[in-house]
């Protein structure tokens, strides 16, 4: 059977993507636990503001910062720790002795997990806009659209990256989740604006996607003048464009790596004799 | 003629954790000839998943070198795995959310196979192994030996010129074990340019299916030739079975008379009665045998004999049951 390369990759790609765009969603207990879960701590900060009589303005900036939360989750979760999975259900010796580059399985998953994380996100800024009353007042709205999917590809090709390095650790992945998710909402400023941090934490906050991104996302969604901005929308989409390629040029040479350590070391299946 | 696959001095070690060295395969050299069935036999352990996992790419071997399809398996690897395939017995692959069709569908477009085509292939397989009706299943609703028939399915789909099935019926009812050889041999007589690489715990399904067997034990091939062959191997005699009572020790009695091998005590009820089995190669030394366990004080209960089969073989060659815990 003689494919071309592009339309083989595509149709990986699809298929992989197809788990968790259709997959993923085919069970609404989702809503529960990935959206109506965040929204207790999103309503909290919000109840915070609104006794400490801040501009409503800062209710906008949670219900963004929660709207966030999915794709953070679905890095952790559903990119980095993915291959661990794969490997104990047996799935990761059947797409490694297939024909596809391991990139195009890589991708697959980024591309349906950044569609599973927008249906949740969706799902937390409509409780944000219908339930909470917040008011978004878009501007520059091109820029607006790339930051946001700069901001997705490189979160997820960080997700990709991560993978691998999980891949090794083993179980220990999981405990590293749980060690990652706090440290990064707070880092991140899912809940307050980022630029009080002191400079030392920021250039640190600054290396999470996640923080240049929901910070350019809220100071082209928010209206000016709320003194949020931590750099310019512009200077953010760059650094995340810029980590974006660096991630995922990273995500296929420790691919290829990992690849090569499994089959030396015979730590790439479960089943051995 | 171009060998199917070919493995030469194919070792693979294991470091162990305080640093000791488990040697899976030691110096394996196999020739599977195009249009073969090829059987790879032995206990648990033996290395049989090992090379299998050097022949689909997964696994290096530490030296040595395998061919399969003309592909070396380390530096072709690309090439190579558009032309093979691979199923696991008691597999747990693929994703419970998604259904049986869509399961097999997404592992077929991994290997680029046209949309349209997998999805026209994949319901033919669903009807040949009587999955029609759950192709919109959950995976996380099938029972064990569905699964294994949608794993079976996986397997055959992207129509591989060569295909390791690693016990493939491993667990599975009789019905379906028996459903998933005849495909096997339907599959095979199809077009004799594929090959099957076929590992089992199951002697008759060796025998049923295989044109070649290697008897595999300690990572080491100890015999290799067709069913029939390996059987010529154990002579004219045949297998023998003794219930004796009250049950021997073990099997001291026979192990002298001359043409013996391959003698056990299989069952012990409680002491009181034994089973003892052993090959003979000629009939007309029966009577010594008769003779020592009367001088044992043994009564013969019954006795049987029957054609020596590979289970036999295997005792003879490896100096153990298959299935110990028989």
């Amino acid at each position: 059977m003689k494919t071309n390369k592009f339309i083989a990759a595509l149709r990986a790609i699809k298929a992989r993507a197809y788990v968790r765009i259709v997959g993923g969603n085919r069970e609404l207990s989702w809503m529960i636990s990935e959206v109506g879960l965040p929204i207790i701590s999103l309503a909290a900060y919000i109840f915070v503001y609104r006794s400490l009589g801040a501009p409503p303005q800062y209710e906008g900036l949670v219900v963004l910062g929660g709207a966030m939360i999915p794709f953070w989750v679905g890095v952790l979760w559903g990119m980095a720790s993915q291959f661990y999975w794969e490997k104990e259900t047996g799935n990761l010796d059947l797409f490694m002795a297939s024909p596809m580059h391991p990139a195009w399985l890589l991708l697959g998953m980024a591309t349906g997990g950044m569609f599973m994380s927008a249906v949740r996100a969706l799902g937390v800024l409509a409780i944000g806009v219908f339930v909470f009353g917040v008011h978004f007042t878009p501007h520059q709205p091109l820029l607006l659209l790339t930051v946001f999917l700069l901001t997705l590809t490189a979160l997820f090709s960080l997700g990709m990256a991560a993978s691998s390095v999980y891949f090794l650790v083993g179980r220990l992945g999981l405990k590293l989740n749980m060690i990652l998710m706090e440290p990064v909402y707070f880092l991140s400023g899912l809940f307050f604006p980022v630029n009080k941090f002191a400079r030392p934490l920021l250039l640190i906050a600054a290396a999470i996607p996640l923080t240049l991104g929901l910070d350019g996302v809220r100071q082209l969604l928010l209206p000016r003048g709320l003194g949020i901005g931590f750099l310019s929308p512009y200077a953010e989409a760059s650094i995340l464009a810029a980590m974006t390629v660096v991630f995922t040029i990273g995500a296929v040479r420790l691919m290829r790596r990992l690849e090569a350590k499994g089959k030396r070391d015979g730590t790439m299946s479960l089943r051995w004799e | 003629m171009s060998l199917a696959i070919e493995t030469v001095d194919l070792v693979r070690t294991f470091k162990k954790r305080r640093g000791e060295v488990f040697s899976a395969l030691d110096k394996v050299n196999l020739e599977v000839r195009p249009g073969e069935v090829f059987g790879l036999l032995g206990p648990n352990g033996a290395g049989k998943t090992t090379l299998i996992k050097i022949l689909v790419t997964l696994l290096y071997p530490t030296s040595g070198r395998a061919i399969v399809a003309g592909c070396d398996v380390v530096k072709e690897t690309d090439r190579l795995r558009g032309l093979i395939g691979m199923v696991s017995g008691g597999e747990t692959s693929g994703y419970g959310i998604l259904t049986v069709r869509e399961n097999i569908w997404m592992f077929s477009q991994f290997y680029g196979m046209p949309s349209r085509l997998a999805k026209e292939r994949i319901d033919g397989y669903l009807q040949r192994f009587g999955l029609a009706g759950d192709a919109k299943t959950k995976v996380n609703k099938l029972s064990t030996g569905m699964r294994q028939k949608m794993n079976i399915i996986r397997g055959f789909v992207t129509d591989p010129r060569i295909l390791f099935l690693d016990e493939p019926t491993l667990g599975l009812d009789v019905h379906i074990a028996r459903e998933v050889r005849a495909y096997i041999k339907e599959w095979m007589a199809e077009n004799r340019d594929r090959n099957i690489l076929l590992t089992t715990h199951y002697m008759a399904e060796a025998e049923e299916l295989c044109d070649r067997i290697a008897i595999i034990d300690n990572g080491r091939i100890i015999a290799c030739d067709t069913p029939a062959a390996l059987r010529a191997t154990l002579g004219k005699g045949g297998s023998f079975t003794l219930s004796l009572a009250p049950a021997p020790a073990d099997a001291s009695l026979v192990e002298g008379v001359p043409g013996v091998s391959g003698a056990y005590v299989a069952q012990t009820d409680g002491g009181a009665e034994g089973v003892l089995r052993f090959q003979l190669n000629d009939d007309t030394r029966l009577a010594e045998i008769f003779a020592a366990a009367s001088r044992a004080g043994l009564t013969v209960r019954e006795f049987s004999k029957r054609q020596p089969d590979l289970e036999d073989l295997f005792m003879k060659v490896v100096g153990r049951r298959l299935h110990e815990d028989e």
